[in-house]
Formats: C-alpha cells, structure tokens, sequence
C-alpha cells in the first residue's frame, strides 16, 4: 500500500507539475498512420480520399472489401491486411464520428 | 484504498503548487509549463511538433529548432534532377506550424546537449531547457571513408544530392551541361542508407532525361551491396522496357575512395571508373549531434530506441526519431516512416509528459512510391506492428507487397500521396 502510495505520488505530482491532461486513445493515433495519404484528422488533401465524417458502415464495408480482394485496388488490399477486424471496425467508428 | 482519479484530483487542488516548486525550473512558463524541444525539421521532427500540439490540445509548449528557413523534400526530389519538376515543387515553408499549430520555430543548430540538465545549446549561444527532447537529425555522411572527399571543392564538384536542397539542383545543372554520349556514373553505399529505393528511381529519372535530351549518353550503377535493394523485379522491368541499353547495373562495386578532380571512382575490388557526371551517395550514419551526444549505440552509428516512445536506449528523457534511428526489422529509412516515428513518439511524450503509461500496441504503414519514368510509378508497402514479447516494430504477417506493374495510375497517387504528407507534416 505505501509502495503505491509512493508511485501514484509520483505520477501525480509530475502530472500536476506539467499540467498535462490530454489522453491520446488507442485508436486515435492508429488513426494518425493514415492522416500521411488521408490528411490529419481525416481531411485529404487533393487525389486522396478523406475519411473523416464518411458512414461507418460504408467505411468498414470498404476496408474488409479490401482485405478479402473483393475490391480491387493499388495499395489498400495491401495495407488492410495489417489490421484485424476489430481494428479496423474502430477505425471506421473513429473516422465516421470525426467533423467533415 | 483511494482510487487514483480521486487521489490525482486531491493533490491536484492541494499540492499543485508545491509540485511546481518541487520540480522548479521544469514547469516554468507557459499554460501548462510542460516543454518539448523538437530537434530537427525534416519528415520526422516536423510531425513530432506538430502532433506533440494536436494530441495535448495544444497545452504542451513545443520548439522547433532547425536551420533551414524552409523544407525540402528528398521525395519527388529525382523528378527535379529529370527535370519535370522545380526545387520550388518540393519545398514548403514552415509558417503554418507557427501560424496554425502555435510550434515555436527556431531558426538555429544545436551545438550541444546536456542530458542531465535537460538542456538544449544552440549554435548562436543560446540555451533552451526542456522536459522531453526530439531529436530528428536524419543521416550524415561519413566521409572518412571517401579520403578524396576531404581535398578542397571535392565535395562541391562530386555531389550526393542525397538531402534535397542545393545539391538537387546542382545535380541536374551537371546533367544539364554534360555532352551528349557522356556517362553519368551513380554509386551507392552498402545497406542500410537512407531510402532503399530511392538509387534504382534517381537512375530511371536520369535515364528519362536522357532519352530524351542526350540519347547517346548512359547510366551506370555502381552498388555496393549483391543486388538491388527494393522493389527489383519492377525496377528491372523498367530499365528493359524503358531503357535498354541505357542503364547498366554492377552489384558488388564498394567505392572506397574518389578522385574529384577527374570525376573517378575508385574500388575495393575493381577497376577505377571516369565519368562525366559522377553522383556519389556515401556511406552514413545518424545526424552529427545525435552520434556527439551519445545516442548513436549501434556501431557508433544509429541510434537504439524503445519503439513504444521512441526514447533512446542511452539517454532518458531524450527520443530519436526518423531515418537516423537502428531500424526494426522489415522498416525501411524513409520520410513516410519518419512521419509515422513523430506521431508514435508525440503520443508517448504526451502520455509521459500527463504522467499516464504510453499507448501499448503501436500499428503503421510505409508507403513508397518510385517513379521509373515521368508518369510510370510502382510501390512497396508494408504495415508494422509492435511486438511486445520481442519489444520490436515488425511487419504483419500477409500484409504489404508492391505493385503488380508500373501504372500512371499510381503516379497520380506518387503525387496525391506527396501533397498529402506534406500537408499532414507542415500544414
């Protein structure tokens, strides 16, 4: 209890020190690796397709498209294979509930 | 026993101050007080900045120190040595990380760091304390192993073009001035070098112009290492289809040293080479100050990381970023993997910084594009995940691969994809 004591002090005192208190999710920094075609926070630049605010059904839809072959495509068939399902099914939660 | 929330939430209100003078310096200035010096802004020290701002809601205080008034990107930067694009195409300037994102940008070197004091020296005299530093210093060249190299204007006379910039247009001003039947001869150190593919796309381009310009003149390639490198059967492909004749490739040709003054590469086994137009890319390491403060632990040569924070392994509270970093298994040196290193690492030094544990399962992608003529693109790619019994980033089992064939449908995209990143890292 003490020695938890002593680290949850710790901890604390150098959150409270630094200010700090964002949280950065799981999903959304998975979500960053995709701003590098797709744009930060899901907004793409021009010749790419942005993903922020799109229907959540669709976007998965597409994404696992990819990952079986059913839909053709350059680079995404290869990509989406790096990711389970349950990941991308975040993903495509995350993207959806991002402002267009 | 006290749950945490509630136990942060009550030292929060009562203690906050005594914290603060506890910690001293530290927490100086600022909303939040927290500060992160961010060393270096290509790909990798760019994104850190700007991600370190986005993931803290802006609370974390973020500088940027680099010495160039404005970026230059190394990809697409062979199309401005074939001559379809301009120095200006590749170049952003860094006002947006300023003007939108609030990063701090210093325009300065850092001569030295002091890791026990968390303090930054900079080249002008300055002194800059931080809480956690990134250092992005990408490569430097060792030119120790190229003793011609060192005699006076050698270096201005047989460029590597290798960091985009001067050198680039320098390049293409050779090629530019080069007789027609002349030879441009390209050498290319031993793995690992900053982008794997990038020789085998730079010969395609210069063989482009060329063909088109000055059809009696020809490319050869001098590789230290026993074959090509990245995306083979596709850059082979283009050299018959596109080149015949025109690009020769010699594997298991080490240049060790170079004659500037007559343009002769000079090998640990071979003939010397004479050519008109000699491009050598030399053998490097991680950025000067990273190998001066101790961080370069992998042959005195690239920098050792945690690839949950991308901390160094040598230095606490110091994190390395982008191509001067020991890579994992399957990652490539390249501006996108840098990029995804900045928001890794941001991540984690918010989490860190909020006093919380960084984020468990870190998943990326590398993508690649290599142009084979102005139009004409392939790729490779490949997804990477972190491994936590093996305590490495490795690639997912079934995932990436590259192109089938060339496309000008991927060219579009080589494009697409470079307004994207640029965007994603500066704007």
């Amino acid at each position: 209890m003490i020695k938890t004591m002593k680290w949850l002090a710790v901890g604390a005192l150098s959150a409270a020190a630094f200010g700090v208190q964002a949280e950065v999710s799981q999903v959304r920094a998975w979500a960053a690796a995709c701003a590098n075609c797709h744009g930060t926070m899901g907004k793409a630049e021009a010749g790419m397709e942005s993903l922020a605010g799109k229907d959540k059904d669709e976007l998965l839809q597409k994404m696992m498209d990819f990952k079986t072959g059913k839909k053709p495509a350059t680079i995404m068939h290869q990509l989406s294979k790096g990711y389970s399902d349950e990941q991308l099914q975040q993903l495509a939660a995350y993207f959806s509930a991002l402002k267009k | 026993m006290m749950q945490r929330r509630q136990f942060v939430q009550t030292l929060g209100a009562g203690s906050a101050v005594a914290g603060l003078g506890l910690l001293g310096g530290c927490a100086a200035g600022g909303a939040s007080g927290a500060k992160v010096v961010v060393v270096g802004g290509g790909y990798g020290g760019a994104t850190a900045a700007k991600y370190v701002r986005l993931f803290s809601d802006y609370g974390i205080n973020v500088t940027l120190i680099e010495p160039n008034p404005a970026f230059v990107s190394c990809p697409i930067s062979n199309l401005v040595i074939q001559g379809s694009k301009t120095i200006a195409d590749i170049t952003t300037p860094y006002d947006n990380l300023e003007k939108r994102h609030g990063v701090k940008i210093v325009r300065d070197m850092v001569a030295s760091i002091d890791a026990e004091k968390r303090m930054v020296k900079l080249a002008s005299g300055g002194e800059l304390p931080y809480d956690r530093l990134i250092l992005s210093p990408g490569i430097d060249f060792m030119w120790d192993t190229l003793p011609g190299m060192a005699k006076p204007g050698a270096q201005d006379k047989v460029l590597h073009a290798w960091k985009a910039g001067a050198q680039t247009v320098a390049l293409r001003k050779q090629l530019e001035a080069m007789p027609d039947g002349g030879v441009y001869a390209l050498s290319i150190p031993l793995a690992p070098y900053r982008c794997p593919p990038g020789p085998y796309e730079r010969a395609c381009m210069v063989a482009n112009y060329f063909k088109k310009a000055k059809p009696k003149s020809k490319v050869v390639i001098f590789d230290a290492n026993d074959d090509i490198q990245s995306k083979k059967g596709l850059f082979m492909k283009a050299w018959k289809d596109h080149y015949d004749g025109m690009i020769e490739y010699r594997p298991k040709h080490k240049v060790v040293d170079v004659d500037a003054a007559t343009n002769t590469l000079k090998f640990e086994f071979n003939d010397d080479f004479k050519a008109g137009v000699a491009n050598v890319v030399p053998n490097m390491r991680a950025g000067a100050i990273a190998v001066s403060t101790g961080l370069a632990t992998a042959n005195n040569r690239w920098c050792e990381v945690d690839f949950l924070t991308f901390e160094s392994k040598a230095r606490k509270n110091i994190h390395v970023l982008g191509d001067s970093i020991q890579i994992a298994p399957g990652m490539p040196k390249s501006g996108h993997m840098a990029n995804q290193h900045g928001k890794t690492c941001a991540a984690a030094v918010v989490a860190l910084l909020a006093g919380k544990e960084p984020l468990a399962l870190p998943i990326y992608a590398n993508t690649c594009y290599s142009f084979v003529t102005d139009e004409d693109v392939v790729h490779v790619a490949s997804v990477h995940r972190y491994d936590a019994e093996k305590k490495t980033m490795l690639t997912v089992p079934g995932s990436g691969g590259v192109s089938t064939a060339a496309s000008e449908l991927e060219g579009r995209y080589a494009h697409a994809w470079s307004r994207n990143i640029w965007a994603d890292t500066l704007a």
